[in-house]
């Protein structure tokens, strides 16, 4: 059964009390959330696979650690959206700010319409499915997992890049430091359209994607790389 | 007799003739020659070298006519600190007020990591993890352990963060202000690459900016989100590098830290270009003053704690930063000195390597002969980490000790009672940067009148 917490009549304190309750715990629980009113730190911490919808736009670092957690938040999100996530899902039906999946080791973050600058940035695991747009310098050092981008990417896409991978289907206004673009075999158009089913975003075509990675030349330090440093 | 000209001179009369240059030193000269030979900078541990004014251009003037002493032995004198009471549920109680600052597993060896955890442990006081991440070894051994978060958020978990006993959010260090971590290749082990979630063997440049706050405004938000993680139980520090430390100190309070940690130019590291070790941020000293002068003027100063590091060696630098202000000092070189580093028992396998005990600062090589500084197994298994943490707190039981006859000669029953009154400086510099008169003058300078 879905119990209602109204952030109208209660604190974000109590909001988190309440939904970290659930960690370590058996049962599913679901939320409804209400009135969230573009408030920070909303459901951070979660631990357990409840199940929380947020009917509102929220503030910074919603979802911030989530393990487990499918968080939905029906509205835009601010920065650092479900930075350094574990597990788990985290859905934005609009718009995320700055860094969001921002170091996230795992678990699939859903941006149904554009992110900012530095999505994805030092992700270390997390998979990140942008329907619409992503920002400057998304991926920055982007150390695994995987960014899959329905729209345009922003300058200096993936600069510094590690061991992550890329997939852009609209224009790239730039690459960053050591990011190149490397051929789309068959096995990479499935990883897309696995990776967009996942994402329930249907309509979308895994060929048309380009894809980016590391080519591996900062990786170590070499006196004839010094004018990339 | 041979002629003036054809005699050849020998060893001792050509260090009488040769004149050395001020501007090209010999140390100046090698660094060209090694500049020019490898065409990338040097990049080395430990901190700076140069001589700056420290601690040891003060004294402190002890009892007389008109300040009465502790009896040396027998009276008590207090040493116990609390760090964290401004808002954590469970703040930090430290029966030292030394602390062993973050030095990360990558820098250190599992065995290193072990040994601080122990030897803080039995000292009553708290170690830091460090970039890379938390190894269950140094929480199992370690009684208090502070948790970094650092930019590169390398091992970055909640779990982690809940077991902590508190967090410390590294915005810059001593050594180098504005600089990331770096890891270099010969040191990313499996092991390491694994908790790093990076491929073995590259260099590794750890993020100088944190990736989800730029500014004050933001880290404020920022740490309400750890707050909420970790239930309001754990305090919060936030550790800065001296450069603008009026202002950065100001800014750390105004962020909702419960803890600032200062680290001065002289503060250690494991691997960063010399040119950053030796040419930015200020000491300890003037910008121990400056923490202390912010948090006075938001009336802040014992509410939020000071843990003050870079270049602490001995009682006497305890003792001192305690009565400039400081809650408690953090060690890093040090410790790793007590540990077994740069022994003279190890002088033929530092000659091998092109070093000498009591020089060897290569630490990012990985090739150091008593296992501490490296990621190799069979370095690693040379270190003995129980007796390696009993060293470390012997020396922590001699620092206290130190400190608190030092306190007792000025008459205070607990370490924390000592205070700039009881102390004067021996240069004029010292006395400008640390805020205290010349010896034997009321002169400050920089303050008042002349
Ligand atoms: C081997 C080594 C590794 C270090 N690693 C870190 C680190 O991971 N994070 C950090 O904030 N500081 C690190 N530091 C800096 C120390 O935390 C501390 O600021 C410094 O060592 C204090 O100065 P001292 O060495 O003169 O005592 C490291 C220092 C050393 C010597």
């Amino acid at each position: 059964m879905t119990q209602v917490f109204d952030l109208a009549a209660n604190s974000t304190r109590e909001l988190n009390q309440t939904l970290q309750r659930a960690n370590g715990g058996s049962a599913i629980e679901q939320w409804r959330v209400v009135n969230p009113n573009g408030a920070h730190n909303l459901a951070v911490g979660l631990d357990a696979p409840s199940r929380v919808e947020i009917e509102g736009h929220v503030g910074y670092y919603c979802a911030g650690m989530n393990k487990y957690a499918h968080i939905v938040v029906h509205g835009n999100a601010g920065p650092g959206l479900a930075e350094n996530m574990m597990s788990g899902l985290v859905r934005v039906t609009g718009s995320a700010s700055q860094y969001a999946g921002a170091t996230a080791h795992g678990g699939l973050l859903v941006i149904e319409g554009d992110a900012s600058s530095r999505c994805g940035i030092s992700m270390k695991g997390v998979d990140i499915v942008v329907q619409g747009a992503v920002g400057h310098m998304s991926a920055f050092m982007a150390q695994s997992g995987r960014l899959v981008v329905c729209g345009d990417a922003g300058e200096a896409l993936g600069d510094s890049l590690y061991e992550a991978r890329l997939y852009v289907r609209g224009n790239v206004a730039g690459l960053g430091a050591d990011c190149v673009e490397k051929s789309m075999k068959d096995k990479h158009k499935r990883e897309v359209e696995q990776l967009l089913a996942e994402a329930g975003i249907s309509g979308v075509d895994g060929a048309e994607f380009r894809r980016f990675g590391s080519a591996r030349e900062l990786y170590n330090f070499k006196v004839d790389n010094a004018h990339a440093y | 007799m041979p002629t003036r000209k054809n005699r050849r001179i020998d060893r001792a009369e050509l260090r009488t003739r040769l004149r050395p240059s001020a501007t090209f030193s010999r140390e100046v000269i090698a660094e060209i020659q090694r500049a020019a030979d490898t065409g990338i900078y040097d990049i080395r541990g430990f901190g700076a070298k140069r001589r700056v004014p420290c601690f040891d251009d003060l004294l402190f003037l002890g009892a007389s006519m008109s300040r009465y002493p502790l009896e040396g032995y027998r009276e008590k004198c207090g040493t116990g600190v609390t760090l964290g009471t401004r808002y954590a549920s469970k703040p930090l109680e430290l029966k030292i007020p030394v602390t062993i600052a973050g030095m990360s597993f990558g820098a250190l060896s599992g065995p290193a990591k072990e040994a601080l955890g122990r030897g803080a442990t039995l000292a009553g006081t708290s170690t830091t993890t460090g970039d890379g991440g938390m190894t269950p070894e140094e929480r199992e051994h370690s009684e208090l352990l502070v948790y970094q978060l650092l930019p590169s958020r390398y091992g970055m978990n909640p779990d982690d963060l809940r077991r902590a006993d508190a967090i410390e959010i590294v915005v810059g260090q001593g050594a180098k202000p504005g600089g990331g971590g770096m890891l270099l290749g010969q040191k990313i082990s499996a092991r390491v690459a694994g908790m790093r979630d990076l491929p073995e063997g590259i260099d590794q440049r750890s993020a100088c900016r944190h990736p989800d706050w730029t500014g004050p405004d933001d880290l404020k938000i920022k740490i309400r989100e750890l707050r909420e993680i970790t239930n309001w139980e754990k305090p919060i520090y936030i550790k800065i590098g001296a450069a603008r430390t009026f202002y950065d100190t100001t800014l750390a309070v105004k962020a909702g830290a419960d803890v600032v940690v200062l680290d001065g130019m002289q503060g250690g590291t494991a691997a960063t270009q010399d040119v950053f070790i030796e040419h930015v941020g200020i000491p300890t000293l003037p910008a121990l003053r400056q923490a202390v002068e912010a948090l006075q003027e938001m009336d802040m100063h014992r509410k939020v704690q000071l843990v003050v590091s870079g270049g602490i060696r001995s009682g006497a630098d305890v003792a001192k930063a305690l009565a400039m202000g400081a809650d408690a000092v953090s060690i890093g070189v040090a410790a790793l000195i007590a540990l077994g580093d740069n022994a003279p028992a190890f002088e033929d396998e530092y000659n091998a390597l092109g070093s000498s005990a009591g020089y060897y600062d290569d630490w990012h090589e990985g090739r150091d002969p008593v296992g501490i500084s490296t990621q190799d197994d069979d370095l690693a298994a040379r270190f003995d980490p129980e007796l390696g943490g009993r060293r470390l707190a012997n020396y922590l039981n001699v620092l206290t000790l130190e400190t608190q006859t030092l306190a007792r000669a000025n008459g205070k029953s607990h370490v924390h009672n000592l205070e700039p009154e009881d102390l004067v400086a021996l240069t004029i510099e010292a006395a400008a940067m640390a805020g205290v008169p010349l010896a034997g003058t009321g002169w400050i300078p920089g303050r008042g009148t002349f």
